[in-house]
């Protein structure tokens, strides 16, 4: 019995392996397509912020000794022009044009895949555990018929066609999501500088992800996902009730020591990370302070980077609804819409957290999808990043609506989506508006996903709930 | 008897104020070049493609400024341009309004008259202050307005930081305080015209600029109005004090007589013209204010040279004949009026010979006998103009709105031969140009991608540029700027340039009324600087008889403006902002609303849960009491509300909500008052 699941789970890992390495050689074959399939100039995949070809231009215009923001082409970071400027110059004969920094993408995605895999591995090694701990009957029911949630999530990560658009499309996105993701991972395994380091730069490199801090502090404080905490203290109560009088004090004793590991809130990692966060930001603001020295400094740099993102002043098409909504706005409301929509970010913020503060990487995964609905110049490497860490969490939001729906969205907008985009730009024969229903109706997707997986997940909690509910009541 | 003093009397009055008044203003020194001066003069050139050019040359001097500029007089320089001069500080303006393209393949492209008056259409202005950097863009914007109400234009637009640029080396070699703007689309008629003849003396009353008929002259294939200012008493050269040009170029088509029968059977013979039948008018009687009124007629070295080879064959000296038949008439053309004087072009740099120029002066002409040139082909010539060493065109590449390239290609015109001796100074012969360009912001060039091809062969860029510049656009602040020094062997057959761009969407307020039409990208300006326009009729130079000729023989580089491109932008939809508003607003409140209702979404037992939590929270003896009471009636239990204490504490709470908005109310007043 014991070798054959050995073997068996041998080959699962085997399998596992086998579909890494075939989406990277799928990626290399596309990145050897003449003209990276015109993937690089679609609006989809690169946006102001995520181009290369943006870069580029920075890149050329520092070595001009100019400044990389003379000229509102580039916006992003200035570790990152230093970091891959060069590659975007150097040619090897024979070779596609930006051979290097395709492949610096696409070593980012598989870090990710890989840091998505561990972080799952770490979660579901949490579920299994509380579960246990719960005495859970669907545990009972359905014996080790969990799903190994990181190995789907990193191979949903690494298959996702906005993934491979992002990664092979030259845009910075997977650079991005890679500071996001070790952010993440170095909260789960509770190493707060690794989390700090990932936090920091994640929101060096697109401003959004700051507010990560509160699912970084929670998942630091109170560990990785777990069931609601009420839920082992009405276990405990229900064990303490069910048990005889006369060994109630050794069995209460037992039941205190399972049921407080998740609940006590660790202030020392907190505290350590926000020691290395400082020590990483004032790294950070020196790199950043000492290559833009000469350029007008750190304030002219916030005003290029996180003040483009925050004003939305290129209104060129992107799959979000900003764009058009700002080309069409009248002037004087520009400003306050400006604040709702950011607002819109932050207002939801605090409920989540109240809600979800059991769950932090599942927060930290509807913070995201939320920041890449709502952020000024979203592109499908966000989608990605989103839909991939959506895979972690395949065991509790088993029961989601929709999904099927949810689906077919997906597929058809990114079918619809450059079709409409033809038709507007090259044919001229549709207008904005086509180009618009299709952001338009992504954003109503990317909704109704943020909505019925945070409804699937409490709907869990509840279903968690229910049968200890049931004793505590039958009980009573 | 009595009658004879009177005129007399009064005439030496005036004379005698005149001098006074002069006297006056001009300080005790009355010298000669402290007059105020006015010439005009008109060139007139048969063209290759059976046109004819006509340059319009008006030249004003005002005398150096004294100190107290306050109050002073002018006679014959213009008030509103000295006026601007000393309030602008100018130190030298150019501005331009034309209509049309120079077509620098038939009409020539080396002469002075097409590399100084050969404008891109639409309005061109640029000058130059004497004031401190940071004080030259207030200047600028200032001129801008000024100028706009001078000359009913809209050059007010060039005030935007979007539309002007400050070249550094390519275009003028006095900068640093230069600005340049154009606005390609500005479309020029009469309205322009009238106050740009309301700076001269004799405005259209009198003088050559009677020949200004306006039909007549906006029939024409291309007409540039041109007002050239220099001040050179900012630079500290006190002796001289500004200057005013005023020139109009014109080509026209001349009306041939029977022209379906000529056209037909002798298609190379050029059509017949005079100055009646291309203007409509004769020229009367020269502007009696005008130091000197003369026109002329010339005749291309390329003419000179076909004419010269029938000579030989002919052997007729018919230039040099002394007579004036010999003028006159000729084997091609016949003069209806006999020229006072012939000058010849020396130091001729194009080829073997040299252009002739026939002098007439107006003053000998009165309304009895008005003047009416006629230019008579008896049998068919053809000539070509003197080219500028490369033809410089420039072209968009690319299709759909995303994306596009700019493309300059300049192609060689064979006439590099003739300077091969000329130009090789340090061992290897490099032709040297000069590029400026200048993009508007929405058209987002990414400088990096410039390539450079010689010969149909991509090149290194750093082999080929020589020097760069660039600024980048600012998107809604400033356009995007490039300067390039270019170096090519002087055997080059062809060469380009490529850029690519995105083009740019914008706010939909940004757009111009007929979006759709597209946006128009300024012409780039192509120089050469190792190569002079310059045709000196006189051997010394300090005759200066005629200012345009002694303009003509200024060194000025050799310049041609390329194309004005058309970039159709992609347009959002007009019509309907309301809807994306609202749309767009409904999304952001479908995600407020549906994620905050699954938030705080309760289902049955947790709201029991907290009803129990209430509960506890209300006596325990109630409650007790009440769950007894339950029991005993077998009802389920439910927590009992006191109506009066719910409603006491109902109201307590609006109270609190009540003055709370009520505080939020007075303080918002308070703080927007």
């Amino acid at each position: 019995m014991e070798p054959k699941e050995q073997s068996k789970e041998k080959k699962e890992k085997l399998w596992f392996w086998n579909w890494v390495i075939a989406s990277v050689i799928f990626r290399l074959v596309l990145i050897y397509f003449p003209k990276n399939l015109n993937l690089a100039s679609r609006p989809e995949v690169s946006t102001p912020l995520t181009s290369l070809r943006r870069l580029a231009e920075g890149y050329w215009l520092k070595q001009l000794s100019m400044s990389p923001y003379a000229g509102s082409m580039y916006h992003g970071s200035p570790l990152l022009l230093s970091l891959l400027g060069p590659l975007t110059v150097k040619r090897i004969e024979g070779q596609p044009d930006h051979l290097l920094c395709s492949l610096v993408f696409v070593i980012a995605d598989i870090v990710n895949a890989m840091l998505i895999r561990a972080t799952g591995q770490n979660l579901q090694m949490e579920y299994t555990r509380s579960l246990k701990l719960l005495d859970h009957v669907k545990l009972s029911e359905k014996p080790g018929k969990i799903i190994p949630s990181g190995d789907i999530a990193a191979l949903v990560y690494l298959w996702n066609p906005f993934t491979i658009v992002a990664c092979v499309g030259l845009s910075t996105s997977p650079i991005e999501n890679l500071a996001i993701i070790l952010s993440l991972y170095g909260a789960c395994k509770r190493q707060a500088p690794l989390a700090a380091f990932g936090w920091v730069i994640a929101t060096h490199l697109s401003l959004y992800p700051a507010i990560l801090i509160i699912p970084m502090i929670l998942l630091l404080g109170y560990g990785t996902d777990t069931p609601p905490r009420k839920l082992f203290l009405q276990r405990r109560n229900v064990e303490v009730g069910d048990n005889p009088p006369n060994d109630r004090c050794c069995e209460r004793e037992e039941v205190v020591h399972r049921s407080e590991v998740p609940h006590v809130f660790s202030w020392r990692p907190v505290i350590h990370f926000f020691c290395w966060t400082s020590l990483w930001s004032v790294y950070v603001l020196v790199l950043c302070g000492i290559s833009v020295k000469q350029y007008g400094g750190l304030w002219e740099l916030f005003k290029r980077t996180y003040g483009f993102m925050l004003t939305v002043q290129d209104l060129s098409p992107n799959i979000g609804v900003l764009w058009y909504f700002f080309a069409e706005v009248f002037d004087f409301f520009r400003n306050f819409f400006l604040i709702v929509f950011h607002g819109n970010i932050l207002f939801m913020m605090l409920p989540l957290a109240i809600r979800l503060k059991h769950r932090p990487c599942f927060l930290a995964f509807v913070y995201i999808a939320i920041s890449s609905m709502l952020k000024s110049y979203p592109s499908v490497g966000d989608s990605a990043l989103y839909l991939g860490l959506l895979g972690l969490f395949v065991n509790e939001l088993a029961d989601m609506q929709f999904s099927f729906f949810l689906f077919c969205g997906y597929v058809g907008v990114s079918l619809l989506s450059p079709v409409m985009h033809n038709l507007w730009i090259w044919r001229g024969t549709g207008n904005a508006n086509f180009y618009f229903a299709t952001a338009m109706a992504y954003a109503c997707l990317q909704i109704i996903l943020v909505v019925e997986s945070v409804s699937a997940m409490l709907n869990h909690d509840r279903k968690l709930r229910k049968p200890l509910t049931e004793l505590q009541d039958g009980k009573n | 008897m009595a009658h004879l003093p009177r005129p007399t009397l009064s005439l030496f009055l005036v004379l005698s104020l005149q001098i006074i008044f002069s006297a006056i203003a001009f300080g005790s020194d009355f010298q000669e070049s402290d007059e105020e001066e006015f010439s005009e003069e008109l060139l007139l050139r048969p063209l290759p493609d059976r046109k004819v050019l006509a340059h319009f040359h008006f030249e004003s001097r005002a005398p150096p400024s004294l100190s107290d500029s306050h109050g002073r007089h002018h006679h014959l320089f213009p008030k509103a341009i000295a006026q601007l001069v000393q309030k602008f500080r100018v130190k030298e303006m150019e501005l331009s309004f034309t209509q049309g393209r120079w077509n620098y393949d038939r009409w020539g492209g080396f002469d002075p008259i097409s590399s100084s008056n050969a404008k891109p259409p639409g309005v061109e202005l640029w000058a130059a202050f004497d004031v401190p950097q940071y004080l030259v863009d207030a200047s600028w914007k200032n001129l801008t307005h000024t100028l706009s109400g001078l000359f009913c234009a809209s050059i007010n637009f060039l005030e935007s930081s979007t539309t002007y640029s400050a070249p550094e080396w390519s275009f003028h070699p006095s900068s640093g305080s230069l600005r340049y703007g154009t606005l390609p689309r500005e479309a020029v008629c009469t309205e322009n015209l009238t106050p740009w003849l309301k700076l001269l003396p004799c405005r259209d009353k009198a003088g050559l600029s009677v020949l200004m008929d306006r039909p007549s002259i906006y029939r024409g294939f291309y007409h540039s109005q041109q007002l050239r200012l220099t001040s050179p008493e900012f630079e500290g050269r006190l002796e001289s004090g500004i200057v005013l040009k005023q020139t109009l170029t014109v080509v026209l088509q001349p009306d041939s007589q029977g022209a379906s029968n000529t056209y037909s059977s002798e298609t190379k013979l050029q059509p017949s013209w005079s100055l009646s039948s291309i203007f409509g008018r004769k020229v009367t009687s020269r502007c009696v204010l005008a130091k000197s009124s003369n026109i002329y007629l010339q005749l291309e070295g390329g003419l000179v040279t076909e004419l010269e080879n029938v000579r030989k064959e002919n052997v007729i000296s018919w230039i040099d004949n002394v007579g004036s038949e010999g003028w006159r008439t000729n084997p091609f053309f016949d003069l209806s009026v006999n020229p006072d004087s012939v000058l010849r072009e020396v130091n001729s740099l194009h080829g073997s010979s040299s252009s002739v120029l026939y002098e007439y002066s107006v003053a000998k002409y009165s309304d009895s006998r008005p003047f009416d040139l006629g230019l008579k082909w008896k049998s068919p010539v053809v000539w070509s103009c003197p080219q500028a060493p490369l033809h410089a065109s420039r072209f968009l590449m690319g299709s759909g709105n995303e994306r596009g390239a700019i493309a300059i290609s300049l192609i060689s015109t064979g006439l590099n031969e003739h300077f091969l001796g000329a130009n090789i100074v340090e061992g290897s012969c490099k032709l040297e140009v000069d590029i400026f360009q200048v993009v508007p912001w929405y058209v987002k060039v990414y400088y990096h991608t410039l390539r450079v091809f010689v010969n149909g062969q991509p090149q290194a860029v750093t082999d080929v540029v020589e020097k760069m510049r660039v600024s980048p656009s600012e998107d809604k602040v400033s356009p995007g700027v490039m300067e390039l020094v270019l170096k090519f062997p002087c055997d080059v057959k062809s060469a380009a340039l490529t850029l690519e761009f995105d083009k740019g969407f914008l706010h939909i307020d940004e757009y111009p009324p007929d979006a759709n039409q597209g946006f128009d990208i300024p012409s780039a300006i192509i120089s050469f600087p190792n190569f002079h326009a310059r045709t000196h009729y006189f051997e010394d130079s300090s005759l200066k008889r005629s200012p345009m000729l002694s303009k003509f023989q200024e060194k000025s580089r050799v310049r041609s403006y390329s194309e004005v491109l058309l970039v159709p932008l992609t347009t959002p939809d007009f019509s309907m902002p309301y809807n994306v508003i609202t749309i767009t607003c409904t999304a952001f409140a479908l995600y407020f609303g549906s994620l905050l209702n699954v938030l705080r979404r309760r289902v049955g037992e947790e709201e029991r849960f907290l009803k129990n939590r209430a509960a506890k929270k209300a006596g325990r003896l109630a409650q007790l009491l009440s769950m007894l009471s339950a029991k005993i009636r077998g009802k389920k239990w439910e927590h009992p509300q006191s109506p009066s204490a719910s409603s006491s504490f109902i109201s307590l709470k609006l109270i609190v909500k009540v003055v709370l908005v009520t505080g939020i109310a007075i303080a918002w007043q308070y703080y927007s008052q």
